[in-house]
């Protein structure tokens, strides 16, 4: 059953689903963070409109800065700003910020204690025709293995726009973790949001799918198919890979024994392998993990991607009953 | 070699070609760079048809002249210059960007041969031509090194890392063909990150430099013959280009870089190249 806290919009699977980028959620969140304070700075890499910062330059052009394409300066000199009361958020595609920036995100960001946002667009296979050298896959695992670093990853635009708000708030570093591919809005302004903790949003007993980023809503359709089965389903958008939320995790590995997790990521250490080494050592129990298999990624459409590399709901499907019988 | 006016004018014929299709691989594509890679057509026509020492039919000769794309996202003038050199069948352009094509949307070295290097992430490209380059000085090989460079990608840090190597080690084998078109996303170079004095930073780096015109395919190729007359330094030359060559609609337009041309448009542009900006008549639509 669809949690109803969750809030999630009526018509889930409508055909007409609004379907808007996760990318415009952030670009729409940063500008009200940036009225909220007036510290939040911007700086992008050639890269302003399809990191939707336009918005914030329209608003604040005293405040954003163009560093050029230059993503190691740029986070280098974030942490510089950060020192001096600003709050950067940088912007640029995943693959190259956190990826080419990831040393100075290490030592001048975390290690450095300084509070800098990372924004990575672009994220994901669903990237599309541009191809594996655009397509990020890798960097749930390079922000989530940083001490000192928040990972977010949200499920949809509405999800990125609360998440960027909250981001703001923290003091310290943060990975936030977009898309470029319009995804269906299935959260609603009232979904419950806080960082650190996963959001139940459908009840179930037999088995768990914990999901992150739009990929959350495939998790939903298989859970919904799956219910035609008699297979009762959990759905949990563990949109905060770092910190884990542990209790809410415990809690449906005790009830419902087995788990699939779901990401557009490499599944060696992405928010599957993350979840798996807390299970391992806590409550180890049957675990089926949906990711890329330890390949790039290739031009394509989303769609003809997603599916090569079995991100979709038959998927998900299938993983659900290999993991009912390991039970 | 210099050539006559003759030869010039066919290669202008050949590149006029590769626009178009450029433009149509672009359309069929629905997505990709336009701007960059019409700008470059003079200058990848006169390398894939004077320049370069090559096998078309045989990519991994060794002893080739190698061509770096360092700035990957303009792989469409590479892929229909190779198409047309007879690296692969033309018709195999209609699979740009698409699902398990060889035709990768930034070019791929694994899935394409004759493609030296993988590229895309700006800045790369450069510092692999430095390693072949060296690799190649130090086996005594004769062949040379060509590197195809963006403008806004010289912001990148690595590429002045990659510049300063080749200046210390004297890479003379080393040519780098910088697409001077003023643009990259963000609006103009001079506005997003200024380049100027471009060829004073290249000179204090020990390079030596030439400024050309990159539409004229009699200039490109007399620069790569002074380059490969020089043999104490690299050489970096100066493409000076306009941003959408051949396409009224796009020239100079900074908005052009990564936006394709809808039907309409690209039917505009391709009556456009047909007739030479109206300079000719076009027999067919
Ligand atoms: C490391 C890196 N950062 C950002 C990008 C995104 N990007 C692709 S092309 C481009 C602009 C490049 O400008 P220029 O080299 O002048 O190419 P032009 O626009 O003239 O084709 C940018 C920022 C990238 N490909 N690689
Ligand atoms: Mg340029």
């Amino acid at each position: 059953m669809f949690n109803p806290k969750a809030k999630l919009v009526k018509k889930l699977f409508s055909k007409d689903i609004k379907k808007i980028p996760t990318r415009h959620g952030y670009g729409e969140g940063v500008v009200l963070a940036g009225e909220k304070n007036k510290n939040i700075v911007v700086l992008c890499c050639d890269l302003t409109e399809s990191t939707r910062n336009h918005l914030f330059k329209q608003k604040f052009p005293d405040r954003f800065i163009e560093a050029g394409i230059a993503e190691q300066n740029m986070a280098a000199m974030a942490a510089g700003m950060a020192l001096c009361t600003k709050v950067p958020f940088i912007a640029s595609y995943a693959m190259f910020s956190p990826g080419r920036a990831w040393e100075q995100i290490r030592t001048t960001i975390c290690y450095n204690e300084t509070n800098v946002k990372i924004v990575g667009a672009h994220a994901g296979v669903s990237v599309g025709p541009d191809g594996a050298t655009h397509q990020a896959i890798e960097d749930i695992a390079l922000t989530r293995v940083l001490p000192k670093m928040t990972v977010v990853v949200p499920c949809d635009y509405e999800e990125a726009k609360k998440a960027t708000i909250e981001i703001a708030k923290i003091v310290g570093a943060c990975y936030i973790r977009l898309g470029r591919e319009a995804t269906p809005v299935f959260t609603t302004p009232k979904t419950p949001f806080k960082i650190g903790r996963a959001e139940i949003l459908r009840e179930g007993k037999d088995v768990t799918i914990v999901a992150c980023g739009s990929l959350v809503y495939e998790a939903l359709k298989a859970a919904k198919e799956l219910e035609k089965e008699k297979i009762d389903v959990r759905v949990i958008n563990n949109h905060t890979i770092k910190p884990l939320d542990k209790s809410t995790l415990l809690q449906a590995a005790k009830q419902t024994g087995a788990f699939i997790t779901v990401e557009e990521h490499q599944k060696n250490g992405g928010m599957g392998s993350s979840v798996c080494e807390f299970l391992a050592e806590n409550y180890p129990i049957p675990v089926e993990r949906i990711g890329v298999d330890d390949m790039f990624g290739e031009s394509g459409t989303p769609e003809e991607l997603l599916d090569k590399f079995g991100l979709t709901a038959p998927y998900i499907i299938k993983a659900v009953k290999k993991v009912l019988k390991r039970k | 070699m210099h050539l006559s006016d003759v030869e010039a004018k066919k290669l202008d014929i050949k590149a006029n070609q590769i626009r178009k299709d450029i433009i149509k691989m672009l359309v069929k594509a629905g997505s990709g760079h336009s701007a960059g890679p019409l700008g470059m057509a003079d200058v990848f026509t006169a390398l894939y048809f004077n320049v370069l020492n090559h096998r078309p039919k045989q990519p991994t000769w060794p002893e080739r002249d190698r061509l770096v794309l360092s700035n990957g996202h303009i792989c469409p003038v590479q892929y229909a210059a190779m198409a047309h050199a007879g690296y692969f069948p033309i018709k195999e352009l209609s699979t740009l960007r698409k699902f398990k094509t060889r035709l990768q949307g930034h070019p791929h070295r694994a899935a394409l041969p004759g493609i030296e290097v993988t590229s895309g992430p700006l800045g790369e490209g450069i510092s692999q031509a430095c390693g072949i380059a060296y690799a190649a000085r130090m086996d005594k090989k004769k062949y040379n090194i060509y590197c195809m460079m963006g403008d806004g990608e010289l912001d990148e840090g690595i590429v002045w890392e990659a510049f300063m190597f080749a200046g210390k080690q004297a890479l003379a084998n080393l040519t780098v063909i910088i697409d001077r078109n003023n643009i990259q996303i963000d609006g103009n170079t001079e506005d997003v990150m200024p380049l100027e004095p471009l060829r004073e930073k290249f000179e204090a780096f020990g390079w030596y430099v030439i400024d050309i015109d990159g539409h004229n395919i009699t200039e490109i190729i007399d620069a790569c013959a002074e380059a490969k007359a020089v043999v104490e330094k690299p050489v970096a030359i100066i493409a000076h280009t306009i941003p959408g060559k051949g396409v009224d609609f796009m020239e100079y337009d900074f908005t052009w870089h990564g936006r394709i041309p809808k039907s309409d448009e690209a039917k505009i542009a391709l009556n456009e190249l047909r007739t030479l900006g109206g300079k000719i008549k076009s027999e067919h639509e």
